[in-house]
């Protein structure tokens, strides 16, 4: 489990160092070129700042309503038979449908429990390790025309319940 | 479909807010969230701007380039059936790469064009090739090396370490993609062509 936690610190300067020194050999203007970058991701931020007030918003009010704690209610005693946190199943559900709607309901299981909370981590991994399917799917497949996508959708989801599953047993293996 | 889940989220919650007596919490939160969005994208402007800045540099140094010739053994074990030097090969490599690095605007474009050159190859245009089917399970179960945005959000709300979720989260994304790459080729054996899919 230490190596996990080795791995964790040493990606981003790894990241840093290859890009740096490989864009130096190539003779790449470095500094120009990120601040290039850094203007798009500027832009990006800003571009889906909007998307952003109004999920929060309609997250915020589900949360205030207790409409969430009714529903967590509901789905646990199947949760707790699996050692699943019940307040990760709405995430779960959301993930293949609405990358941004999930991100939502995950900052505010940040703001409740705290991102170092054990729920907190749980819920980073799995967002980490899963896609959002339908919207893929429809985008590439509807570019070509093609209705019929035979396993594509079974074969999607099962990759993103092997993450969660994943992501569950590390957790609790790494952070309990 | 955001459009309607958006609106069913805002419905429900008035609802269950005037009959649990939350209604005048869920107008704060209304308010209060509206405010938490704004100060979550002025960290998220500072992350993703310096991310953004060296995924630049590494493209302009050609290092996506460099990544996607070293594809080629996995890419033939992945896409048996294939032409060699067929085009759509650099396609999906490039796509595989970008996706790994984290840049879901620079993966789009040659996702699309991939498909676009595996439709060409298809022997039936009205449904999904084999290799239609592996490269979009591929795709969506893609290895993101680090999922920046959540390393973004963790930070602002007060994570010590928020780059702790990496180890785990790439060892999880890693297996993923394995059982989508095992399944996609067991069903790409067994499954015929006119069965499973939905449309017509």
């Amino acid at each position: 489990m230490k190596i996990i936690a080795i791995i964790s610190d040493l990606t981003i300067p790894l990241i840093f160092l290859g890009i740096i020194v490989y864009g130096m050999l190539k003779k790449v203007p470095i500094f120009d070129e990120f601040v290039k970058g850094a203007k798009t991701g500027l832009e990006t931020v800003v571009n889906i700042l909007p998307t952003f007030i109004g999920l929060m918003v309609s997250i915020g009010m589900l949360r205030a309503s207790g409409a969430l704690d009714l529903f967590g209610e509901l789905v646990t005693p199947i949760a707790r038979l699996i050692r699943f946190p019940e307040q990760l199943v709405p995430i779960v559900l959301m993930r293949s449908i609405s990358s941004s709607a999930a991100t939502g309901l995950v900052l505010d299981i940040f703001k409740t429990f705290g991102p170092d909370s054990l729920i907190g981590r749980m819920t980073s991994v799995i967002m980490g390790c899963t896609e959002t399917i339908f919207y893929t799917m429809s985008i590439y497949f509807i570019s070509v025309k093609i209705r019929k996508t035979r396993y594509t959708l079974s074969g999607a989801l099962l990759a993103n319940l092997a993450g969660i599953i994943v992501s569950v047993i590390l957790t609790y293996a790494i952070f309990d | 479909m955001l459009n309607y889940i958006w609106g069913i989220l805002i419905i429900i919650s008035i609802i269950v807010g005037a009959f649990t007596g939350n209604i005048s919490n869920v107008t704060k939160a209304a308010i209060e969230s509206s405010k938490d969005a704004i100060t979550l994208a002025l960290t998220m402007l500072g992350i993703l701007a310096m991310w953004s800045g060296l995924m630049r540099v590494a493209e302009t140094a050609g290092i996506i380039q460099a990544l996607t010739k070293k594809l080629n053994p996995i890419l033939n074990f992945l896409f048996p059936e294939i032409p060699k030097n067929h085009e759509s090969r650099k396609y999906i490599a490039t796509n595989i790469v970008a996706n790994m690095l984290g840049l879901g605007w620079a993966a789009t474009p040659p996702g699309l064009k991939a498909m676009e050159s595996l439709q060409k190859i298809n022997p039936d245009k009205s449904q999904a090739s084999v290799s239609m089917c592996t490269f979009l399970i591929i795709n969506i179960s893609s290895v993101q090396i680090i999922s920046i945005n959540m390393i973004a959000y963790r930070l602002q709300y007060g994570s010590v370490n928020p780059t702790e979720i990496i180890g785990p989260s790439l060892i999880a994304t890693l297996l993923s993609t394995v059982v989508g790459v095992i399944y996609a080729k067991i069903m790409a054996r067994t499954v015929p062509r006119n069965m499973g899919g939905h449309g017509k």
